[in-house]
C-alpha cells in the first residue's frame, strides 16, 4: 500500500465541490491507484467472450475493434429491448440528487461522477443521443443545445469514461434504496459492464476468476486435490484445537445435502476459520442428529464472477450449482456466508438454471422446519440453517469463550438489499456472543455500506479506491470502537472477509474481522471435545488457559 | 452563469411573449384557445401511452426488487411486509407509500464530514417535504380545475374547495394549493440552483418544467386575484371544449391564454421528458416486485441455453488427481474399462 496516500491525506483528498467545468467538459483521467489492470487475454478467451487482448486502460491506445461503436449501439439496443428496467431508468430520472451522497465512493472521493445519478447520466447521455427523439431533434440544432439537455455522442473519451466509472461502482444497490423510483444504478453498472465486455473491455480481476470458476469450479483455481488438501489441513487445525476429528465429505453422491460456500473461505484467513466453523457445526450435527452433508469440488464457488461480467456468464457459472446437486442426488442445497452469491441464488438462479424439480422442498431433518422461502429455489442460507437450528435449542454452545470479544456487524449490500436477510444473522452472533453492539441506524441493515470492495473491486492495483470506498463502513466501525471498544467486525460475505481487514487496518487497525460462522465454531461445544484453550484461530483464549493451568495444579 | 438555466427560463419568457402576443393576432384566439391546446392533449395522450407501453415491451426477465427491510422467513422472525414485500398485497403496501408518500425519498439523509474526520448522517426532509408540497398542491389544483369542465360541479368538488380555501382570506378567496404550489416549485428551483450537487447534475430539461409550473402557477394566481378574469366567460369557454361545441369568448384577456398555453406546452412536452416519472414510477422493477423469487420461479421469456462447463468436463480435466486425492470420481481410469463409451482424450 505504498503508493496509496495515508488516511490523513485521504480525508483532505475528498473533493469538497463539484469543478467548475461541466461534466460534459470535463474528460475523466484514468488514474492510477483507482483503476484496475485490463482482463488477462487467455482468461477472456478461455469463456469464450469476444476480443480477447492485450490492452492497458493506461495507454492511449485500447486496441479496440474498428466497429466497436457499432457493437455497442447495438448491444445498447438490444439491452434495452430485453431489460425494462434500463428503459425505465434511462427516461425517468429527475434528477433530484438524493442519491448523490448515498454512494460510499462519492463519500469517499468527492468525485461527482461518484454521484449515482451521474454515474448513471454517463449512459444516459448516449441513451438521449442515440435512441430519443427529443434527442435528436434538439441535438440536430447544435452542439451547446445538445449539451444543455444532457445528450452526447459516444466518442472514445466517453468510452474510456464509461469503463472508468463503471468499475467504481460496487453495485451495492444503496442508492436505489433512497431513489423515489428505485432507480438501481448496480443494473445500469451490470448493463454497462456487459456492453464493454461486448468489445473485451473487463478487468482482470474480474475475468480471471470467472475463467477459474468455469474451469476448476472456484474463482481462485483450486484443482480438486488442492481442494481437499486444504479441508484435511483444517480438519488437522480442528483437531489440534479440539481434540475432535470431524470428517468432512466430498462429491459423495446419496447426501441428503449438497454445501456450497465462497472459496475465498477454503483459501484465505480469515475466512478459512469461517470453514472451520462450518465443518464443526456439521460434524456436531452428523454425530448428534445424523445429518447428511456433502462438499463439492465441482461447483466449489458459491461466488459469481460471471454477475460482474454478463448475465450470460453469471447463468453459465451458475449452473453448476443445480447441476452438482443432481449429480450427487441430494435433496436440497445449503450456501454458505457470501453476498452477491446470495443475489444471484435468490434473484437469478431459479429463473437462469431452475426449475429444480429433482430438488425436494428443503427441509431440516434436525428441527423439522420446512424452509418455506425457499420453496421453489431449494437453496437455503446457512444463517437461516443455523438460526433455525439454535431457535430449537439444538446446538450445545458456550457464549462465553466469545467473551474477549465485543463484536459488531456488517450487513452485506447483496444480502440486505437483494434478500432482506437482516435478523437470521443477528440472531445467530447474539446467541453465540455476549457483547454486541450495533453501528448506527443509517449505516446497516438496508442502508448498509458495501466494504468498497464489492462486485470484483477487490483487487490490489486499485488500493486507493478501495481505501475510499470503505470509509464509511470504516467510520462506523470507529465509532462503535471508541464507544464500545468493538474489536470484532462481523460479516456474512467472503469479498467482506477478504476486503474488511485491509481496510480495517488502514482505518481502525483495532478491529479484526470475522464471518458468523466461525463465532458459531468458537462457541459450539463438540460431543467428546477437550478443555479449549484457543480460538479457531489458534489464539489463546483470555482467562481459558489460566484455567487450564489451576487444572494442571 | 449557468447556461441550462438560462435557456430554459429564456424558452418560458419566449412561450409567454409568443400566447401573449399571438392572441391579438387575426386567428390568435383560435389558435392559442381551440387549436394548441386540443393538439397538445392529444400529444399527452398519445404520447404516454406511446411511451408506456415501450416500456411495457420490455421484459422484466429478473426478479430484483430492492429489498429494503427483513424477508420473510420463519414465523418467529418479524417480516417487513411492506418494505420487502413479499406477496401481492405487500407490493401494492409498498407502491402506494411510494407513489402517494414518496417512501424512499423520506429516508433521505444529508451525509457530512465533522471535524475532519468523522462522517455524520442527518434526517434530511426538505426534499422530501419540498418534493410532497409540489406534487399535492400540483394534484389538488389541477383537480380543482375539474370544475371548469363539468356542469354542475359535483359535491367532492365543491368540498375540496372549501377545504382548500378554509383560511377564508381575501376576495376571491384564498387558495392554499396555489400558494403552496408556486411556493414548493420555487423551493425546488431555489435548491437546484444552490446546493452545489445538484446544480452540477442539473440539465436544462430540469430547469425548464420548473420554470413552465412556475409560469402556469403565476399567471393563475395572477388572473385569479389580480386580474380578476371572467370567470364565466372561462367556464362557457372550457364547456365548449368538452362538449367539442368550441366557442371563444369575448374578452378574457391575453393572461388566460399564456396560462392555457403554458399548460398546452407543459402537456405536450410531457410524454418527451423525465416528467415521464409519473407513468415511470409504477412500472419500477426494484419496487413493483415482490421478493418471492426463492418461493415462486420468475420466468424469463427470451432465456437461452448457454454453454456450460459439465462435470463430466471437470472430471476429464483432473480425473487422475482425483484419484489420487481419493475424491470419488465417475469414471475410473484405463485399468477398469468403461461400460459405454470410449475414454474423451486425456487433457493435461
Amino acid at each position: 500500500m505504498s503508493d496509496v496516500p495515508n488516511p490523513e491525506e485521504l480525508l483532505t483528498n475528498i473533493a469538497p465541490k463539484p469543478p467548475a467545468t461541466g461534466w460534459m467538459d470535463t474528460p475523466a483521467e484514468i488514474k492510477k491507484g483507482i483503476a484496475c489492470y485490463a482482463s488477462n487475454p487467455k482468461s477472456v478467451e478461455y469463456v469464450g467472450l469476444p476480443y480477447p487482448r492485450q490492452w492497458s486502460c493506461f495507454d492511449e491506445d485500447w486496441q479496440l475493434p474498428e466497429n466497436w461503436k457499432e457493437i455497442i449501439t447495438e448491444g445498447f439496443r438490444e439491452r434495452l429491448d430485453r431489460f425494462r428496467s434500463i428503459k425505465v431508468f434511462m427516461d425517468i430520472c429527475v434528477r433530484c440528487g438524493a442519491c448523490a451522497d448515498k454512494c460510499h465512493f462519492f463519500i469517499g472521493s468527492g468525485d461527482p461522477k461518484n454521484m449515482p445519478v451521474l454515474r448513471a447520466e454517463l449512459l444516459r447521455s448516449v441513451y438521449r443521443n442515440d435512441f430519443t427523439a427529443v434527442g435528436r431533434i434538439i441535438g440536430s440544432l447544435g452542439k451547446k443545445f445538445k449539451k444543455s439537455i444532457g445528450a452526447r455522442e459516444l466518442t472514445l473519451d466517453v468510452l474510456k469514461e464509461w469503463w472508468y466509472y463503471l468499475f467504481q461502482c460496487s453495485e451495492c444497490r444503496r442508492c436505489s434504496v433512497f431513489c423515489p423510483y428505485g432507480i438501481d444504478t448496480a443494473e445500469i453498472t451490470i448493463m454497462g459492464r456487459e456492453l464493454l465486455n461486448l468489445i473485451g473491455l473487463n478487468i482482470d480481476w474480474i475475468a480471471t476468476p470467472a475463467a477459474n470458476c468455469y474451469r476448476t469450479g472456484n474463482h481462485l483455481g483450486i484443482q480438486p486435490h488442492a481442494y481437499k488438501d486444504m479441508m484435511d489441513f483444517f480438519t488437522d487445525d480442528i483437531e489440534d484445537i479440539t481434540g475432535v476429528r470431524v470428517e468432512p465429505s466430498m462429491n459423495r453422491k446419496g447426501a441428503e445435502v449438497l454445501f456450497i460456500t465462497p472459496s475465498g473461505d477454503v483459501f484465505a484467513d480469515p475466512g478459512t476459520f469461517t470453514c472451520a466453523g462450518y465443518m464443526m457445526l456439521f460434524h456436531f450435527l452428523q454425530e448428534k442428529y445424523g445429518f447428511d452433508i456433502t462438499w463439492s469440488t465441482y461447483a466449489s464457488e458459491g461466488g459469481n464472477f460471471g454477475f460482474f461480467t454478463s448475465h450470460e456468464t453469471m447463468k453459465r457459472l451458475n449452473a453448476k450449482m443445480f447441476a452438482e446437486a443432481k449429480r450427487l442426488g441430494v435433496k436440497w442445497i445449503l450456501g454458505g456466508e457470501c453476498g452477491h452469491m446470495w443475489r444471484v441464488i435468490n434473484q437469478y438462479m431459479d429463473t437462469m438454471n431452475g426449475p429444480a424439480d429433482f430438488l425436494e422442498v428443503p427441509v431440516s431433518p434436525i428441527t423439522g422446519t420446512v424452509f418455506e422461502n425457499a420453496r421453489s429455489t431449494k437453496m437455503v442460507h446457512i444463517t437461516e440453517f443455523t438460526a433455525d437450528l439454535i431457535k430449537h435449542n439444538k446446538l450445545d454452545l458456550d457464549p462465553s469463550r466469545n467473551d474477549h470479544l465485543k463484536v459488531t456487524y456488517h450487513d452485506s449490500c447483496n444480502t440486505s438489499r437483494g434478500m432482506g436477510l437482516l435478523e437470521e444473522p443477528r440472531y445467530v452472533i447474539k446467541s453465540v456472543c455476549n457483547n454486541f453492539y450495533e453501528m448506527p441506524a443509517n449505516t446497516i441493515r438496508e442502508q448498509t455500506f458495501c466494504c468498497g470492495s464489492g462486485s470484483g473491486l477487490n483487487a490490489g492495483e486499485n488500493m486507493e479506491l478501495r481505501m475510499q470506498g470503505i470509509l464509511p463502513r470504516a467510520n462506523a466501525v470507529k465509532y462503535v470502537h471508541e464507544k464500545h471498544g468493538v474489536n470484532m467486525l462481523s460479516c456474512i460475505c467472503a469479498i467482506d472477509r477478504a476486503a474488511l481487514p485491509t481496510g480495517m487496518e488502514y482505518w481502525v487497525p483495532e478491529v479484526d474481522v470475522t464471518g458468523v460462522h466461525e463465532l458459531v465454531g468458537n462457541a459450539l461445544i463438540l460431543p467428546g471435545e477437550g478443555k479449549r484453550t484457543m480460538n479457531l484461530r489458534s489464539e489463546d483464549l483470555p482467562g481459558m488457559e489460566d484455567m487450564e493451568d489451576e487444572d494442571a495444579e | 452563469m449557468n447556461i441550462n438555466y438560462m435557456y430554459s427560463l429564456i424558452a418560458v419568457i419566449v412561450l409567454f411573449l409568443l400566447a401573449y402576443v399571438g392572441v391579438m393576432l387575426p386567428g390568435g384566439e383560435y389558435l392559442f384557445g381551440l387549436f394548441i391546446p386540443f393538439a397538445a392533449v392529444i400529444t399527452f395522450i398519445v404520447g404516454f401511452t406511446y411511451r408506456v407501453v415501450g416500456w411495457a415491451r420490455s421484459p422484466v426477465p429478473f426478479c430484483i426488487p430492492t429489498t429494503c427491510g427483513q424477508q420473510k422467513s420463519f414465523p418467529w422472525i418479524k417480516s417487513a411486509n411492506f418494505d420487502n414485500p413479499s406477496t401481492t398485497g405487500g407490493v401494492i403496501a409498498r407502491m402506494f407509500l411510494e407513489i402517494v408518500f414518496f417512501r424512499s425519498l423520506f429516508r433521505n439523509t444529508k451525509c457530512e464530514l465533522k471535524e475532519g474526520d468523522k462522517l455524520s448522517y442527518e434526517w434530511e426532509k426538505w426534499l422530501w417535504a419540498g418534493a410532497l408540497a409540489f406534487h399535492w398542491a400540483f394534484f389538488t389544483v389541477l383537480f380543482r380545475h375539474l370544475r371548469f369542465f363539468l356542469e354542475p360541479v359535483p359535491a367532492c368538488l365543491q368540498i375540496l374547495e372549501k377545504l382548500d380555501g378554509f383560511l377564508q382570506i381575501g376576495l376571491p378567496g384564498l387558495m392554499l394549493s396555489g400558494v403552496v404550489l408556486l411556493a414548493a416549485v420555487t423551493f425546488l428551483f431555489l435548491r437546484r440552483l444552490f446546493v452545489p450537487q445538484v446544480r452540477y447534475i442539473s440539465l436544462a430539461s430540469d430547469y425548464f418544467p420548473l420554470f413552465l409550473i412556475m409560469g402556469i402557477a403565476f399567471t393563475g394566481i395572477l388572473m385569479r386575484y389580480f386580474a380578476k378574469t371572467d370567470i364565466v366567460g372561462i367556464k362557457e369557454f372550457t364547456m365548449g371544449l368538452v362538449t367539442l361545441k368550441p366557442h371563444i369568448p369575448e374578452g378574457v384577456g391575453g393572461l388566460f391564454y399564456v396560462h392555457l398555453f403554458f399548460v398546452s406546452v407543459l402537456l405536450a412536452y410531457f410524454p418527451f421528458s423525465k416528467l415521464m416519472h409519473l407513468g415511470g414510477i409504477f412500472m419500477s422493477p426494484t419496487r413493483n416486485l415482490a421478493n418471492n423469487s426463492r418461493v415462486k420461479r420468475h420466468l424469463n421469456p427470451w432465456d437461452y441455453p448457454v454453454e456450460t462447463h459439465t462435470y463430466q468436463q471437470y472430471e476429464d480435466e483432473f480425473r487422475e488427481k482425483m484419484i489420487e486425492a481419493e475424491l470419488p470420481v465417475e469414471k475410473m481410469i484405463e485399468a477398469e474399462p468403461p461400460e459405454e463409451t470410449e475414454e474423451p482424450e486425456e487433457k493435461e
